[in-house]
This record gives structure tokens, sequence and C-alpha cells, in this order.
């Protein structure tokens, strides 16, 4: 019993996971029709199914984020990918391409976005942050211009397809869950079961080492951020499918840094070295129904910012090493 | 000469060229005119960065500065309406700097958490608070402020140096001061330069980490006391993504991100060159502004990429 107890203690799963239902119950007493799930036109819906609904692109953001942290990484321009990939889209309906190849189009762009810093970081060996805040700075101008060029001042779209990505549903279930799943399940098995995963962690613990030791660091390093900026891309999709505009200026403003927490709060270290997938939509999902329940409690929504302040700056304390340490120190000495 | 100074001499020779190619492109660009203008309107980022570079030298990052400004300029305009005094709100505001930014750097060092992250949750933190503070513009009406708005100096020519940007030079000249001369300033290169070692070689870690914050704490809300005088309101987004023109200012000024490397002095003309692009820009009309966000970004890629071989030919500091 006491061994399961200090494994749990032990474990850093365990705090995410704990906030994220406490969070659930804290909603169930504040509204008591919380966990109410009915189906409307074909459709699931209700908080719960909202919560997963509108945490997709932040999880899909966090996961690509989660590989490029697992090589001691970090990538910021996340925002400005989604906007060059909503610009992307609106320039191709404006074009006339059929619609599913205008997905690909700017997969394709955003996958190429997320090379270029890949470029920068193992190709140039600049640092991260600012190889990142490069296209971070400038993106979002390169998306207004795109717009410019091609179709005006956030130029709005009709599109049966990107609708049916945004509201559609497929079994009941909205389509964006599913194809959530779909790319966790694939990018589990590239990450988990094949050896990739093993020379990210490999690439972050100490890149120089799995060099001599035959991983080729810098195309892991190069492939995290590619994979990254295609997640990135994905996101872009939904966001723009949701407000049938490119909006360059606005759209995932800040998404960086909530993806960012939202793989620290699941366990992923800055320092590097590992990888947890399906802690980082934990993470993801902790943040959303931080937001939501703020909302359904008639908080005003100023209060939003600061209570996920606090939240993660607490999730943050139970996990440092220090704090626990400084914890147990006081039990042990007011047992003696 | 010292290959410690090439990265500024490279950025002042960038500033001074993008300035030339200005004035070879338009009639008045090459005023004292403009250049006041630049300093003003610029103040307050490169006062921000400032600060920012203080943090970026020991090794650390600060996204708190854009918020700090925000809730600054916030809290200044409403207790104006409310009847204080703004010099006296200053002075307690920028106590608050001082306390948040030490808070901040306690939390790093003491939970030994990624300052990253810190600075991120104090972002929020500091945003969520403007929010609270008021969700409107305030007006600022004192007949302090408008008496601070006409000390002017005048330079030669038309341009005049105007309040908000003695308060940014005499603070960069504080800054150059702590940097460079006072043993608090080498503990910062120190910590920046190599953590361990500094610890080994009796540098108090934990002191020095809060003090950096604390510094930077107060440079952002001078940064947001300037801001609301110089603007005459609160605004509650004001300052938004402003941490990030900081820190690009302090990356353009020569200063590297991996801690230890750079000077004060820098920061001013990385600063003035962000400046002078947005001028640029203005002055030739026709361009919009997300010409200022692409020609920014292709700055400090050129930049990026300077200093990156500069750090390899003369090995100023190996990139681990």
């Amino acid at each position: 019993m006491s061994e399961l107890l200090t494994r749990i203690r032990g474990s850093r799963a365990i705090w995410p996971l704990l906030a994220l239902v406490a969070i659930l119950i804290v909603d169930g007493f504040i509204s008591p029709n919380f966990f109410n799930i009915r189906i409307v036109e074909g459709r699931l819906f209700g908080n719960i199914i909202d919560i997963f609904y509108r945490a997709v692109p932040t999880a899909l953001v966090a996961l690509g984020m989660a590989l490029v942290i697992g090589t001691k990484g970090i990538d910021l321009s996340v925002g400005a990918i989604i906007a060059i990939a909503g610009a992307v889209i609106a320039w191709r309906i404006k074009a006339g391409d059929p619609h599913g190849l205008i997905l690909i189009w700017s997969l394709l762009v955003a996958m190429i976005c997320g090379g270029w810093n890949g470029f920068l970081v193992a190709g140039l060996g600049i640092q991260p942050i600012i190889a990142t805040l490069i296209l971070m700075v400038s993106g979002r101008g390169v998306g207004m211009l795109i717009n410019l060029l091609y179709g005006g001042t956030n130029p709005s779209f009709e599109s049966a397809l990107l609708q049916g990505l945004s509201t559609g549903s497929i079994w009941l279930i909205p389509t964006r869950i599913v194809l959530f799943a779909v790319i966790f399940a694939v990018l589990w098995f590239v990450v988990r079961k094949t050896a990739l995963g093993l020379f990210v962690e490999a690439t972050g613990g100490n890149a120089a080492a799995s060099q001599l030791a035959g991983v080729n660091a810098r195309m892991i390093t190069f492939a995290a951020y590619a994979i990254c900026g295609l997640m990135a891309g994905w996101a872009g999709i939904i966001l723009t499918a949701d407000i049938h505009t490119s909006d360059p200026v606005s759209v995932g403003l800040y998404i960086e840094l909530d993806a960012i927490l939202a793989v620290v709060i699941g366990g992923g270290s800055l320092a590097g070295g590992r990888i947890y997938l399906g802690m980082t939509v934990i993470g993801a999902l902790v943040i959303q129904a931080l937001t939501t329940s703020i909302l359904i409690s008639g908080l005003p929504p100023e209060y939003n910012l600061i209570i996920k302040a606090l939240v993660v700056l607490f999730v943050l304390t139970l996990q440092s090493e220090n704090a626990r340490r400084g914890i147990a120190n006081l039990f042990t000495r007011s047992a003696k | 000469m010292n290959s410690k100074y090439l990265p500024l001499a490279a950025t002042v020779a960038v500033f001074l060229s993008i300035f030339l190619i200005g004035g070879a492109l338009y009639n008045n660009f090459l005023t004292t005119r403009v250049f006041g203008n630049i300093l003003a309107d610029n103040s307050f980022i490169i006062i921000a960065a400032i600060g920012a570079t203080f943090v970026i030298l020991s090794g650390g990052i600060d996204l708190s500065v854009g918020s700090m400004i925000g809730f600054v300029g916030i809290s200044m305009a409403v207790l104006d309406s409310l009847g204080w005094n703004p010099l006296a709100t200053a002075a307690l505001l920028l106590l608050f700097g001082v306390l948040f930014g030490a808070f901040q750097g306690w939390v790093i060092d003491a939970l030994d958490i990624q300052p990253f992250i810190v600075t991120l949750a104090g972002l929020f933190l500091l945003r969520g608070a403007c929010f609270m503070v008021s969700l409107d513009s305030v007006p600022i009406r004192h007949d302090w402020v408008d008496f601070y708005t006409d000390i002017k100096i005048h330079l030669p020519g038309k341009g005049v140096l105007r309040s908000s940007a003695l308060v940014m030079l005499l603070s960069l000249v504080i800054g150059i001061y702590v940097a460079h001369f006072t043993r608090f300033g080498t503990n910062v290169y120190a910590v920046g330069g190599d953590r361990e070692s500094a610890r080994l070689m009796g540098v108090n870690i934990r002191r020095t980490t809060v003090k950096i914050y604390a510094f930077a704490g107060f440079y952002s809300a001078l940064a947001g006391v300037v801001y609301a005088f110089y603007t005459k309101s609160g605004y509650p987004l004001a300052g938004s993504t402003l941490e990030l023109q900081a820190i690009a200012a302090v990356v353009l000024g020569g200063t590297l991100l991996t801690g230890g490397v750079g000077m004060v002095a820098g920061t001013l003309f990385g600063g003035m060159i962000l400046g002078l692009i947005s001028t640029l820009i203005i002055f030739n009309g026709s361009l919009n502004s997300a010409w200022i966000l692409i020609s920014s970004g292709v700055l400090l890629f050129a930049f990026v990429v300077m200093h990156r071989f500069l750090v390899s030919s003369f090995d100023v500091k190996s990139n681990g």
C-alpha cells in the first residue's frame, strides 16, 4: 500500500491528471448539468464534449511542440504559421482550387515554415528561441501580405469541406475530435513504436553524444520542427474554418504560449530529452477546462488570465523538485 | 579591436547605413527632427529593453515586460481619475515593478522553474490584472503631465529631445553604469557566462537572480510610466507583444541569448533600428504595415546569422 503511495507520489503523471479531475469536480458543483451530454442534429453536445472540441487546436500545436521541446528546442512561431496557413486557404479558395487540394497546400506551406525553423536551428545552429522568433515576428506580416495580394484585408470564404471540419460530425462525434484521435494515434505510433521518439529524446538529452552514437541529430531536430509546423498548419486549418475568414493579425494569438504550457503541465521539461504525448494532451485539456469553467462559473472573463496563471504556477510548484523537497522537509520536521 | 566590441560596432554600422539610405531616398529624413522623433517614439521600448538586456545577459528571459507596461499604464490612468498625484502613483508602481520582478526572480531560483515559464505566468497575471483594473481606455489629465510633456531640449536643426527621450537616455546611462562599473553588473555577466563557475567563485546566485529580475521589473514599470505620460492615457491592452520587440531590440543590439555576452549600449541602437524601419515605411507611404513586420524579421534574421558567424570565427562564446 505504502509502496503504491510512493509510486503515485513519485509519478509525474499524477499531478496534471489530479488538476484536471479537480477542475471538473468543481465544475460539477458550480453547474449541476455540467456532465449532461445530449444529441442535437446528429452530434453530441455537452460541456465535456465542448472542452474536447475547443482544446483540439491547442492540443495539435502542443503535440508538435512536445517533439520540439523534446529536442531541447522551442517553437515560438506556431501562431504565425497558423496565420500563414489561414491566408493560404483564403488565397487558394479565391484562385478556385478544389478544396481538398487547398488543405494540402496549406499543410505543405506550414511544413515548409516549420522546415525553415528547423534549417535555422539544425542547419545554422541558431538558438531555437531566437530562430523561431524571426518567423514569429514576420509570419503574421507574411499572412497579411498574402491577403493583400490575393484577396484584400481579411478575405472571407465559403467552403462545405471546411465547414464540415469546423462543425461537422462523424458517428455523433465532432469531426475534428475524430481526426485528432487519428493524428494522435499516428504520431504516437511513429514516436513510440519506431526509433524516432528515442532519437529525439537522445538528441534533446545530449546532442553531441547522440551524434557520436550514430544518431543524425541535425536531421532529427530538423524533422521535429517540420512536424511541429505541420501540426500548427492543421490547427490553422481548423481555426480558419471556424471563422470563415483569414485574419492573420489575431488568429491563434498566444497559442504558442498555451501550447508550451500544455507541454510543461504535462511534465515535459524545457531542458529537453523527454516526450510525453498523452500527458501533453491532458495539459491542453487542463488549460481548456479552466477556461470553460471560468465561463460557466459566471465570473467575469477578465479573471480568466489570472486564474490560468495561478493554476499554472500551482501545478509547476507541485512538479518542482525543490518545492517537493521543501514540503517533505516540513513534514519530517513536524513529525519529530 | 577587441572582438567583444564587434557585434556593437556592426549594430551601429547598420543603424547608420539605414539612416543614410533613408536620407538618400527621402528629403527631410536625415534630420535631427526625425532622429529626435525616433528617440521619443521608441523610448518606452528601449527602456524596457535595457532591463531585458540584464535578464538576457544572465541567460534568462522576461516575457512579462509588455503586460507590465499595460498594467502600469492603466493603473496610473485609473488612480489619476481617482485624484492621485501622478508622481505618487509613478513611485508606487515603480515599487510594484521592483517587487513583482523580485518575486519572479525568487520563484525562478527557489523553485528551479525555467524563466520562460515563470515570466509567462507573469505575463498572464499582469494582463489579467489590467482587465480587472479597467476594460476601457482611461485618459490621464493633470497639470504635472502637461509640464512633463513640455520639457524639451532643442537640437541643432529643428529637432527636439522630448522628455521621454531624456528619461530613456538617463536610464541608459544608469544601465551602462550598473552593467560595467558595479559588482552586481559583473555578477550578471558571470552568472550568464557560466552559472556553476560563478557559484563556485562565490557569487550568491539566489540574490543575483532576484536582483536581476527586480531590476528588469523596475525598468518595465518605468517604461509603463513613460508610455502612460507619452500617450496621456491608459489602455488595458497597451504593450501587448511588446516583450518581443524588447527582446528583438536586445538581439539586434548584439547581446547573445545564451547569456554572458553583450553590451547595454547596443540595446539603444537595436531599439532605434526597429524605430528606423517603421519610420522608413511611414515615409514611403505606399507600403502596408505588414512590411514593418516582415522587414523586422528579415533584419533579425540577418543579425542572428551575422552573430552566429562572429561567434564561430572569434569564439566569443561557444554555443553548446
